[in-house]
C-alpha cells in the first residue's frame, strides 16, 4: 500500500500545507482563520494523527451537521462543506 | 469487462462519451431525473425533460449499442417552489409506465427543509402505491448525515416500501454503516470534488464488503467522468482484488438491484 500511494499522498499533503500558507499570506487571513470552515479543517487535521483506523469517518462527522430537525426553508442556501453550527 | 453504470446523466454528455463508454464495456446505464443546474420555471419544462429521458436519450444511446433506462421524479432542489412542485408531482404518474422507466428517482433531500420533506413524502407514497423501485439522492457535504437519517426514517415509516427495493445513493464513509444496517442498497458516487474517489470507493469495499453495494459515476454537466466506474475497477486490480469480485461490484450487483423491476434487461 505504501508503495502504491505514498507519492500521491505526499503531494496532497503539500497541497494542504500550501493552502494554509496561502491563507496566512492573504490580507484577510485573520478573518479566514475565524471562519467555521477553517476551524473544522483544523479539527480534521488533528484527527489525521490519531492512531485510529476510522479517521475518515471521524473527519466526515466533524464536517457534518449533527442536528435532526428539518430547516424551515432552503431558498438561497447552499452547502459549504462544513457545518456552521446553525449560524447561516 | 462488462459494466452497468446505475447513475449517470447522459443528457449532459456528448456522443464522444457514449463512444468511449461502449468501447470500454459500459453497455447498460440508468439515468435518474435530476436538477438541471438551474431552476425550471414551469411543469412544461419537466414534460420536455421526461420525454427526453424516455424517448430521445434511449434512442441516442442505442446508436452506440448502449441500453438506456431512466428514473422519473422531482429533485429536492426544486421543491421550494411549491406551485412548481405540485404541478410536477401531478404529471409524474403518466411517465412511470413507459417501457424504460425503472421507478422513482432521484428523489430525496438537498438542504433538509420542510418543503423538501413534503415533496419526498408524496413521491415515496406514489412509489409505495405502485410498488416501484426507488433511487434516493442524499444531500451533499455537511448536510448528508442528517439528510440520510431523515430519509431512512421516512422510508421505514412507509411500511409498504421494502428497503431492499431502495438504493440510497451518494453514500459516504459516515453514512454507509447505518444504511447497510437498515437493509437498503447503497450507492457510492465517484465525483471528484464533492463525493468520492476510486481509491475511497475501493476502501469501502474492503471495509464494508460488497453486499448491497453499487458504484456509479453520476457523470453530469459538472466536473465528472463517465469512465470513473472503470477506473475504480482498475484500482481494485492494482490492489490485487479478484476479477470475480470486480465483476460482482460493477455488473452483478447493479443487475441484481435493477432486475427487481421487470422492465430491466441488462445488455
Amino acid at each position: 500500500m505504501l508503495d502504491l500511494y505514498f507519492i500521491e499522498n505526499r503531494a496532497r499533503l503539500l497541497d494542504i500545507a500550501s493552502f494554509l500558507d496561502r491563507i496566512d499570506r492573504y490580507h484577510e487571513s485573520e478573518e479566514a482563520r475565524n471562519d467555521f470552515r477553517y476551524r473544522s479543517l483544523q479539527k480534521a487535521l488533528n484527527v489525521l494523527l490519531e492512531p485510529d483506523q476510522k479517521r475518515t469517518q471521524a473527519i466526515q462527522r466533524i464536517f457534518s451537521d449533527p442536528t435532526t430537525e428539518p430547516i424551515e426553508n432552503a431558498v438561497g442556501l447552499k452547502a459549504y462543506g462544513a457545518w456552521d453550527g446553525g449560524e447561516k | 469487462m462488462k459494466v452497468i453504470d446505475p447513475h449517470i446523466h447522459m443528457i449532459s454528455r456528448t456522443t464522444d462519451d457514449y463512444l468511449k463508454m461502449t468501447i470500454s464495456g459500459i453497455h447498460t446505464i440508468t439515468e435518474p431525473a435530476f436538477w438541471g443546474g438551474y431552476d425550471r420555471c414551469s411543469a412544461d419544462s419537466f414534460h420536455d425533460y421526461f420525454n427526453q429521458l424516455t424517448v430521445t436519450e434511449p434512442a441516442r444511446a442505442a446508436r452506440f449499442g448502449i441500453k438506456h433506462y431512466c428514473w422519473i421524479g422531482l429533485n429536492s432542489k426544486e421543491a421550494e417552489n411549491r406551485k412548481l412542485a405540485e404541478d410536477v408531482l401531478s404529471i409524474i404518474p403518466q411517465y412511470l409506465d413507459r417501457p424504460t422507466v425503472l421507478g422513482l428517482g432521484e428523489i430525496g433531500l438537498n438542504k433538509n427543509s420542510r418543503n423538501e420533506i413534503l415533496v419526498l413524502e408524496k413521491q415515496l407514497s406514489l412509489a409505495a402505491e405502485r410498488n416501484d423501485l426507488i433511487m434516493i439522492h442524499t444531500p451533499h457535504l455537511e448536510d448528508k448525515l442528517k439528510g440520510t437519517r431523515i430519509i431512512m426514517d421516512m422510508i421505514l415509516s412507509e411500511k409498504r416500501i421494502k428497503p431492499c427495493r431502495v438504493m440510497i445513493d451518494h453514500a459516504e464513509e459516515h453514512t454507509i454503516g447505518e444504511i447497510k444496517d437498515k437493509g437498503f442498497w447503497f450507492g457510492l458516487t465517484l465525483y471528484p470534488h464533492s463525493k468520492g474517489s476510486p481509491e475511497r470507493a475501493v476502501d469501502t469495499v474492503e471495509i464494508f464488503g460488497a453486499d448491497n453495494l453499487c458504484i456509479n459515476s453520476s457523470a453530469d454537466w459538472s466536473v465528472s467522468d463517465p469512465l470513473s466506474t472503470l477506473k475504480s475497477a482498475n484500482e481494485m486490480r492494482r490492489r490485487g482484488h479478484a476479477e470475480a469480485l470486480i465483476q460482482r461490484i460493477f455488473y452483478e450487483n447493479p443487475k441484481a438491484f435493477l432486475s427487481q423491476c421487470p422492465k430491466f434487461k441488462e445488455s
